[in-house]
């Protein structure tokens, strides 16, 4: 199986304190994975990391087909290859309407100039109304985004995730204060976004990531813990130790 | 010489010749009658009464030799133009003013003798080239007298205005000189003048020698002059031996322009002027008639091409000199040698010169550079002063107080109105610390209370909001104070200035406000590390929620803290107050440079703004090193090399890194 | 077709258009020099420059309001675009002055003579003659057209690439941009920075070859030159926050960090409105300062642009509207009370004068807008189109705390 990213030997610290150790970690296309772990195991510094936010110290990130090095790509340009990422809390804008949240977000050239010029034209009408479909707030589209509901402010940030149309998915805790209907609605936004791409899920909530059925990687104190199935991993030792404490 | 003058000539000869057979006669009688000082006075009495500078010397050398105590009080009053002569035998007095009649005193024993008439007495008028020698014989007494003040004075009046015939006095008052300081600086003074004015070349060397790497401003002052030298040219191919030449020039060299070769052959008169664009212009202007220039029409004449060909044009005509051509410049530049020689004609004093001098030119640049350091030491430690309130209230709370400047003037204010209560000044700034301290913590927490608690988090919002308060606060002290600078006088202990020597001097203030700082930053590290407040305040900033539910009320806290920053901005107005001056632009000139300090060192940490402080303070004081007569400059480059560095360390000198660089 | 779209979404623009048009007829019809002469030549100068004062508070909302880059220096390339005009105008008016001197001399003058000659009347006061290398284009009035745009844009196109790769932001970039316009007003200080140091330019009221038209018509030709610029810098301002661009920087303005990740390069938009900005800004300067007739360093201190801020926070930010009714309302009124015009307050014990006392009413009623009206006067409006606001249930918003200050995503 061919991969789509790769983390190999990647170690940050701050102020002596070590977020991310020695972390390698592999994901194919069209996949879906989950990364849980405890508090400070270094799951949103990985995001950090790949997305650009934060430099390792030592390490190497490659991408994609062409084995791009994406160390030494700025944020925006990391995004561009084809990298999405969703925040723990939402973050919209709150202040402009649902449809101008998701033109943002559509793939389009985002040079300044092009955006100056830039026309809406029938066609992102339509791939709006139809992610807008996807997402449940088709009726919500000419609301200030800041009027929406928790949930639907973390779909509506799914949405835009998928208005980029990324080959990868970072998502982190998507179901984080989202009532049961929330969740099985969100589980399958994902689920079907994984057929074509490859989704990252970082989560707490073990019941969430059961309902996703995929292959779990485990993280602790910045290393990678344990890697396999959900039922898998809950049976080592060091995943029990980690997570009930000695 | 007129026959006339040829006749006075004889006559005073005679007269001299006379009157010396005539002394010689009559002194053993006229003794007894005359006190000494009376009696030599008697025997120069012609060239006193003839009172001409180049025959006075004999006269004064001879008081000056005397040894008699009462030589230099004749003199004082010979110089004050105080002496007069009794027209009936001659006799010397010194003229005494009180309640309105002038007395006549005796030159020796100082007794009045009677009134000074106006028809029985003459005025002795001494010029000024007779009373600077007077002077010159005067040194040697004052050199010698009881007092050591007025032996002080003396060496400072020779070391001011120096003449060769001081060199002898003051060798003669060496060897009796018991005070050691004082002997110590005749001996200097020795030295220094041996190099003028010692005819010995050997002495002369040796005392330049002597200097080798001494920086005292007294040698350069006497060296320099020696080195000093001019350019000259003359006609063939070698500069007279009798030239002390410091080098040849060769003209199209970097030293001496082709330009100013010929320029200085003009001015020798060894060549003909070139003809200036203004000659062009005047001999055109000269040569006009009736609307032209020979076959040139005067309205053609608005090129210098064309006014050349004009000028050209007459020269041909031999109306006008014509300029000289480059081959004729070329030509008499080739005969003539251009060089640089030294007044002063020993080659071995101007050798020995110059090599003392390259000896302490090495000197004078590591004593500059202390200098500077200091200098630098003392700007930074303002910069920090000014800073360390915005150490606390921007980089540890994260508030931004655009009206720090003014918290800052408020202090110094502050320093001035008490010092119009308590005359006193060391009192008065015993109580004015406190005091400006109380002042700006109230405003402080005033303005914490009323204004920033609601902006929390709104960083821009606090700024804007602060910058009202800043305006507003300045115009309060303009319509109080009035625009006008206020004085707010340091003690005198505070007067003066460390001097080591006469390059490293320090003012006591500078001293005092580095002591300030260096206890700013104690106070600051014990409050922050070791009291419970400092916990209380860390631990607010990094998790307020946190904090409030272990039962520390942030409220307070944040209050307190603020009003802590505010209230050290008030102890640094009175710092920069005594500095400088008291006006109402105060606080402003030093608050974007107290931002700088704070973002340079890095935010949320009093280390950075040490290095922020110290960095600025040197960068600035260096920049106008290098460019001495702009400060506008320094400060303007200074701020383009903060934009710069910024670039290259963002989060400043000692920048904090990870989850808490993100605040 | 796009523009009546563009008019046709945004009525403001229109509404605006057309008050500003019936404004400037108005004056004229009253003025001296074209009208009735209720209006006096000086209050037609004052509208005139309130007009430029307004167009630089539309850069700056756009770049503040829109954007969220509190510049503390715009006032420094309105400065710039001042002395570039002004090099031209005492240039151009001086040659007109030495060749009408020189006219009677015995020899026509060469060239070279009426340089030196122009050079010794501009820079006699500085103490020297030759012409400093900033002046090579100032006898030309194209050339020096375009440095009024070239010059403002170019300085803000290497500050905020300099600023804004290192990503400073908030009140460093504040901070940072005041320390900018504080240098540029030490550098012009100096007597030999080339530009006459603390006597500035000068004269500047008077319009080379056109010495026969008199001051009171000239005002009139400035007040429509103003009034175009605004007009366009307002229709351009509308235009760019209407579209996608807007949506992108008022992104930015709001959660910079989301914006990044979706794509877009966030220093380069910044750049853009802030070179753009800076350009508005230097044509307002060039409007402005032939108005003012001198132009000196004190124009570019920090203050300035400081105040250029208080306009628009309390006309109302983040709406184009509220900058040009807070630069017109707050200058204007500056004007009347420190003009002296303004009858003192007796209190009895005290008598309040407003030549002293108004700096320390605006200072505070700034504090009061910002504490208890962040919408300023613009937010009048609201009461009346009822303008929505999102709750966001006092929530902490952004990725990392703090990445959203909730109350600056207000408009």
């Amino acid at each position: 199986m061919s991969t789509l990213l790769e983390v190999s030997g990647v170690s940050v610290s701050f102020d002596g304190f070590k977020a991310i150790n020695n972390l390698s970690f592999n994901i194919g296309p069209a996949e879906l994975r989950a990364i849980i772990g405890p508090n400070g195991a270094g799951k949103t510094t990985f995001m950090d990391i790949v997305t650009g936010k934060t430099r390792p110290d030592e390490g190497e990130v490659l991408w994609g087909e062409k084995n791009q090095s994406l160390l030494r790509l700025s944020e925006s340009q990391i995004a561009q290859t084809g990298i999405g990422r969703k925040f723990q809390r939402p973050t919209v804008f709150e202040d402009q309407s649902v449809e101008d949240n998701l033109l943002l977000a559509l793939k389009k050239n985002r040079s300044p100039f092009s955006v100056l010029v830039f026309k809406k034209a029938e066609a992102d009408t339509a791939a709006i109304q139809a992610l807008a479909e996807d997402i449940g707030l088709s009726d919500q589209l000419t609301r200030k985004a800041g009027e929406l509901s928790h949930g639907q402010k973390q779909w509506l940030e799914i949405g835009m995730l998928l208005a980029q149309d990324p080959q990868l998915l970072l998502v982190d805790e998507p179901a984080a204060g989202m009532t049961l209907a929330e969740r099985e609605h969100t589980t399958t936004i994902l689920k079907d976004a994984a057929k074509s791409r490859a989704v990252v899920v970082v989560e707490h909530d073990m019941e969430f990531v059961r309902r996703l059925e995929c292959k779990v990687t485990v993280l602790h104190e910045g290393a990678v813990l344990a890697e396999g199935s959900l039922d898998h991993v809950t049976k080592n030792q060091d995943v029990i130790d980690v997570y009930l404490g000695r | 010489m007129s026959a006339s003058s040829r006749l006075a000539l004889f006559c005073a000869l005679v007269w001299l010749s006379l009157l010396v057979l005539i002394a010689g006669a009559v002194r053993p009688a006229t003794a007894q009658d005359l006190g000494p000082v009376q009696a030599l006075l008697q025997d120069n009495r012609q060239l006193i009464e003839e009172s001409s500078r180049r025959s006075i010397g004999p006269a004064i050398d001879a008081l000056g030799s005397s040894g008699l105590d009462r030589a230099p009080v004749f003199l004082e009053a010979w110089q004050a133009r105080s002496v007069y002569q009794r027209d009936a035998d001659g006799l010397f007095f010194i003229g005494s003013e009180a309640d309105g009649t002038n007395l006549a005193l005796d030159v020796d024993t100082g007794e009045s003798v009677g009134e000074i008439t106006r028809d029985g007495f003459t005025q002795l008028r001494p010029n000024g080239g007779i009373r600077s020698m007077i002077g010159a014989a005067l040194v040697q007494f004052q050199l010698q007298d009881p007092d050591p003040d007025r032996r002080r004075g003396a060496l400072q009046a020779i070391a001011r205005d120096a003449e060769a015939s001081h060199l002898t006095a003051l060798r003669g008052s060496i060897e009796s000189e018991e005070d050691p300081a004082i002997r110590a600086a005749k001996e200097r003074l020795e030295r220094v003048l041996t190099i003028t004015f010692d005819p010995d070349e050997t002495a002369r060397i040796n005392a330049i020698d002597g200097f080798s790497g001494d920086i005292g401003l007294d040698v350069r002052a006497t060296l320099n002059p020696l080195v000093l030298t001019r350019s000259e040219v003359v006609p063939g191919g070698e500069p007279p031996a009798t030239r002390n030449v410091a080098r040849v020039l060769e003209p199209g060299s970097d030293s001496l322009t082709i330009d100013e070769a010929y320029d200085q052959l003009v001015a020798a008169r060894l060549a003909p002027a070139m003809v200036s664009t203004e000659d062009i212009r005047a001999a055109l202007i000269a040569n006009i008639s009736d609307g032209s220039v020979g076959e040139f029409a005067v309205a053609d004449l608005d090129t210098d091409e064309a006014r050349l060909a004009a000028y050209q044009a007459l020269a041909a005509q031999g109306i006008v000199p014509s300029s000289p051509t480059e081959q004729e410049i070329a030509d008499a530049l080739a005969t003539h040698t251009f060089f640089e020689s030294y007044a002063e004609r020993s080659s071995a004093v101007t050798d020995a010169a110059n090599a003392t001098l390259q000896s302490i030119e090495f000197n004078l640049i590591a004593n500059r550079s202390l200098d500077f350091t200091l200098d630098a030491v003392s700007l930074a430690s303002i910069y920090f002063l000014a800073a360390i309130g915005l150490a606390i209230t921007f980089g540890v709370m994260g508030v931004i107080n655009m009206a720090h400047g003014e918290f800052i003037m408020l202090g110094a204010y502050t320093g001035y109105v008490v010092q119009l209560f308590v005359p006193d000044y060391t009192l008065s700034i015993i109580i004015a610390l406190p005091l400006a301290f109380a002042i700006t913590f109230a405003a402080g927490v005033a303005m914490e209370r009323l204004i920033i608690r609601w902006l929390y988090h709104r960083p821009l919002e606090t700024l804007l909001a602060t910058f009202g308060i800043s305006i507003a606060l300045q115009q309060l002290a303009k319509n109080i104070f009035g625009t006008q600078a206020r004085p707010f006088t340091a003690p005198d202990w505070l007067d003066g200035a460390f001097v080591l020597n006469d390059v490293v001097a320090i003012s006591y203030i500078r001293i005092a406000i580095f002591v300030l700082a260096l206890i700013f930053l104690a106070i600051f590290l014990f409050v922050m590390n070791k009291t419970r407040l400092g916990l209380e305040v860390r631990a607010v900033t990094q998790n307020p929620r946190m904090a409030a539910s272990m039962g520390i009320n942030p409220d307070k806290i944040n209050m307190l803290t603020f009003g802590f920053g505010s209230g050290i901005a008030g102890i640094a107005g009175i710092a920069i107050g005594l500095f400088g001056q008291v006006t109402t632009e105060l606080g402003q000139q030093y608050i974007v440079q107290s931002f700088m300090t704070v973002v340079v060192g890095g935010v949320g940490n009093i280390f950075g703004t040490l290095a922020g402080a110290t960095m600025i303070g040197g960068l600035q004081k260096g920049i106008e090193w290098l460019n001495p007569s702009n400060t506008l400059a320094a400060q303007t480059y200074m701020i383009l090399f903060i934009i710069l560095f910024i670039q290259f360390r963002p989060r400043g000198i000692i920048a904090l890194r990870g989850r808490a660089a993100d605040m | 077709m796009m523009e009546r779209t563009f008019l046709a979404r945004n009525p403001s623009v229109l509404i605006f258009i057309a008050l500003l048009a019936l404004f400037t007829l108005a004056v004229t019809v009253l003025s001296e020099g074209l009208g009735t002469g209720f209006v006096s030549t000086a209050m037609v100068k004052t509208l005139g420059m309130t007009l430029c004062f307004c167009l630089i508070a539309i850069a700056m909302d756009l770049v503040w309001g829109y954007c969220g880059i509190l510049s503390l220096g715009h006032f420094a390339f309105f400065g710039l675009g001042g002395y570039m005009i002004g090099m031209w105008l005492m240039y151009a008016r001086t040659e007109d002055i030495v060749i009408a001197s020189l006219a009677g001399a015995d020899l026509p003058p060469t060239e070279q003579e009426i340089v030196d000659a122009i050079g010794t009347q501009i820079f006699g006061v500085v103490g020297s003659s030759e012409f400093p290398w900033v002046w090579a284009f100032a006898d030309s009035l194209l050339i020096q057209l375009v440095l009024v745009v070239a010059v403002p844009g170019l300085l803000a196109l290497v500050f905020g690439w300099l600023a804004f790769r290192s990503r400073v932001t908030g009140v460093y970039l504040s901070i940072l941009t005041q320390a900018m316009t504080l240098a540029l007003a030490l550098y012009l200080f100096q007597n030999d920075s080339g530009l006459r140091g603390n006597n500035g330019l000068s004269g500047l009221q008077n319009i080379p070859g056109m010495a026969d038209t008199p001051q009171s018509v000239l005002s009139v030709w400035f007040l429509w030159a103003s009034a175009v610029a605004l007009g366009l810098g307002y229709m351009f301002a509308a235009w760019v926050v209407s579209g996608k661009f807007g949506s992108v920087i008022r992104g930015i303005r709001d959660d910079e960090a989301r914006v990044r990740f979706l794509g877009y390069p966030v220093e380069a938009y910044k750049l853009f409105v802030f070179t753009i900005t800076a350009v508005m800004a230097g044509i307002g300067g060039a409007l402005y300062y032939p108005q003012a007739g001198i132009i000196n360093p004190a124009e570019v201190a920090p203050i300035a642009s400081i105040y250029l801020a208080v306009w628009v926070a309390i006309g109302g930010r983040g709406r184009l509207y509220g900058a040009v009714i807070g630069a017109a309302f707050v200058s204007l009124l500056s004007t009347w009370f420190t003009g002296g015009r303004v009858p003192d307050v007796d209190l009895g014990f005290y008598t309040i004068e407003w030549v002293s006392w108004w700096q320390v009413a605006l200072g505070v009623s700034f504090v009061l807008v910002t504490l208890f009206a962040p919408r300023g006067i613009g937010g009048l409006f609201d009461l009346f189109i009822n303008r929505r606001t999102p709750d966001r249930h006092g929530a902490d918003l952004g990725p990392d705390t703090g990445s959203l200050r909730e109350k600056e995503a207000e408009t």
